[in-house]
């Protein structure tokens, strides 16, 4: 049984643009049977966060290829990628690095 | 590893994979501080450990090529995006180190700004613009910015290719470090003991006042309304994303190459990372730009002659770039590009860069792989060619044509392909002496490939020169060629189908070929 965790999530290299144009978001995560992990967390933005063409950012379980994770201004390649356990107060960044994800100001797409 | 006999009944272990670092594990730099990215498969460095080994990395791509003189002038090719913006910082930041290890050029910044051709409404675009110039007063080299639209202010000289400046040899790069340091070490000395050498240094290179130095001709006057309208309707006018990317490029290259020209830049940096590089290498091959790869991705481009591109970042991956610029707070502005949220399949780019970072998401060489094969390019002159006189060019990216002019098969073949509503390639022995400049270049959009079996409807290669007033008969006359010599009938414009004749009368302002029997 998970308690509630409140995490910070943000969104850079154009990837906010899928969110809004919202780059952080300081979000509450309920309470559930599991375990909170990357996994589960990515599961819940889709459902919560993401307004638009989720297949611009999520690929099956993972992140799209291309978008670069950060957890606690670390890489997540060296903290277990999908299966991080999130703790309380955790900073999970998404950088997008793909090309056509720039986002401008008041852009029409 | 497999083994005969091995058993395999019991489940997989839990452990991650062993090449794969955990947190417990040190920096393998200094094997002491704590890891926060991993480069590469495997290898995990501290905050302190990456910054110098990106440092480290761009210096020496700079060193090691040794193509930027002492005191040259050299324009940064500036998007917003955080390649670029990677780049201008690290040029800052290796300008203003202790005078051993200082970068020795003189930068300046240029900026085209390209919501035109994106859609972007004025008011988006002014926004983008004014963030821009908050960071490009914060860097403090000349700036320029730009708008795509003055692309059609570009003077014809534009497409000439101008002699190339003779490669300085080793020994001449040497020299001209040698005096440029002992310059700066005789007005060290000098120098009034209260002021640092470093100043006087700067003022010798006349470093430039960091006020608004912009285009006398267009201080901040935004593009007219028509002039947008007609970017708008050019970009248009093409079908396919594909087209409007590479169009695009086009149009910036010659944009930027102009303004060093008329600032007398020599050099111009652009930020392509060897992810965008070892992209740019696929899909080129997939545009049928097989032949000019080693231009299109190595580190110097020497095809516009006087003006040399250079790609100092070609070593930095995209993932390198994004955490040193999150890790170290570079500044960077984003901008839309033609395909933002464009589906996968959109272009050939989007599918391409779609493949290769999935790839790399497999097998993590992908990428560089791709980068050491585009590094053994090698820039042969055409057989022939080296000792004649220089080739005909593309108008568009100014490379030297590929087209064998003895290989009739490919100028039957690849009009029919393309449907012959369009200008197709017209070989030529040597050059003409007057050769029509092509009016529809701008609107049949094409390139000095042919793009055989692309994703629209394929375009032939406007293929042509520099030279005096277009001439109406000339798109008729290419036309003609293939299906005349076939004796077929084509669809076309009726006026210029000449069916059923021998050898094709050789219109004018196209150069007679020696041996009628071949086209052309």
């Amino acid at each position: 049984m998970a308690a509630p965790l409140s995490v910070e999530v943000e969104f850079g290299g154009g990837a906010e643009l899928l969110f809004d144009g919202v780059k952080k978001h300081q979000v509450t995560l309920p309470g559930q049977e599991e375990p909170w992990d990357i996994r589960n967390l990515l599961v819940w933005i889709k459902k919560n966060l993401l307004k638009e063409r989720p297949e611009l950012f999520i690929q099956g379980d993972s992140v799209r290829p291309g978008i670069l994770v950060l957890i606690n201004d670390a890489d997540w390649e060296l903290l277990g990628e999908l299966d991080y356990q999130l703790q309380d107060q955790d900073s999970i960044l998404f950088i997008s690095t793909l090309h056509g994800s720039r986002i401008g100001a008041g852009s029409t797409w | 590893m497999c083994q005969v006999g091995e058993d395999y009944a019991e489940p997989a272990s839990e452990e991650p994979p062993p090449r794969q670092p955990g947190r417990e594990q040190k920096c393998v730099k200094c094997k002491e501080g704590l890891p926060v990215v991993v480069i590469r498969a495997g290898d995990a460095f501290c905050r302190d450990c990456f910054k110098a080994f990106y440092i480290h990395k761009f210096r020496a791509v700079l060193g090691k090529n040794r193509l930027i003189f002492p005191g040259e002038k050299v324009l940064l090719a500036w998007s917003g995006g955080p390649s670029s913006s990677s780049m201008v910082w690290q040029v800052l930041e290796g300008l203003s180190r202790e005078s051993a290890k200082r970068l020795r050029f003189v930068p300046g910044i240029v900026c085209i700004d390209e919501g035109a051709a994106c859609g972007l409404s004025p008011e988006a675009r002014a926004k983008a613009l004014a963030e821009m110039k908050l960071i490009l007063q914060t860097v403090g080299f000349p700036w320029h910015v730009v708008a795509l639209e003055e692309v059609f202010d570009l003077p014809p000289s534009v497409l000439r290719c101008f002699a190339q400046e003779p490669v300085g040899t080793e020994g001449a790069y040497k020299a001209a470090v040698d005096s440029f340091l002992q310059q700066q070490h005789v007005l060290g000395a000098e120098g009034a003991g209260d002021s640092p050498s470093l100043a006087q240094g700067e003022e010798q290179l006349s470093w430039p006042c960091t006020q608004d130095p912009q285009n006398p001709q267009s201080p901040d006057r935004p593009p007219t309304a028509a002039q947008t309208e007609a970017l708008s309707r050019l970009f248009d006018s093409v079908k396919t994303l594909t087209a409007k990317e590479e169009l695009l490029q086009a149009l910036r290259t010659h944009l930027i190459l102009h303004v060093a020209r008329t600032h007398g830049y020599s050099k111009v940096m652009t930020g392509d990372s060897c992810t965008r590089l070892a992209i740019k290498l696929m899909t080129s091959l997939a545009l049928g730009r097989g032949a000019f790869l080693a231009w299109d991705t190595g580190f110097s481009d020497e095809r516009h002659g006087d003006v040399v591109v250079v790609r100092p970042m070609r070593e930095h991956t995209l993932k390198e770039v994004a955490f040193y610029n999150h890790l170290f707070a570079v500044p960077s502005v984003f901008t839309p590009a033609l395909d933002t949220k464009a589906p996968e399949k959109a272009s050939i780019h989007r599918l391409m860069e779609a493949f290769m970072l999935r790839l790399q998401d497999q097998f993590p060489s992908t990428v560089s792989t791709v980068y050491r094969t585009s590094e053994k390019l090698v820039k042969a002159p055409r057989d022939g060619c080296a000792a004649g006189p220089p080739g005909p060019r593309c108008l568009l990216c100014m490379c030297a044509l590929d087209i064998d002019t003895a290989a009739p098969l490919y100028l039957q073949t690849v009009p029919r392909l393309l449907g012959l509503r369009l200008p197709c390639i017209c070989p030529r022995r040597s050059p003409p002496p007057h050769r029509p400049l092509h009016p529809a270049v701008l609107q049949g959009w094409g390139g000095c490939r042919a793009a055989v079996g692309g994703p629209g409807p394929a375009r032939g290669a406007a293929l042509l020169s520099q030279g005096g007033p277009p001439s109406p008969r000339h798109r008729a006359a290419v036309l003609r060629l293939p299906c005349e010599h076939e004796g077929l009938a084509l669809p076309g414009p009726p006026a210029a189908l000449h069916l059923g004749r021998g050898p094709a009368p050789q219109p004018e302002g196209l150069h007679r070929a020696a041996d009628p029997g071949v086209p052309g």
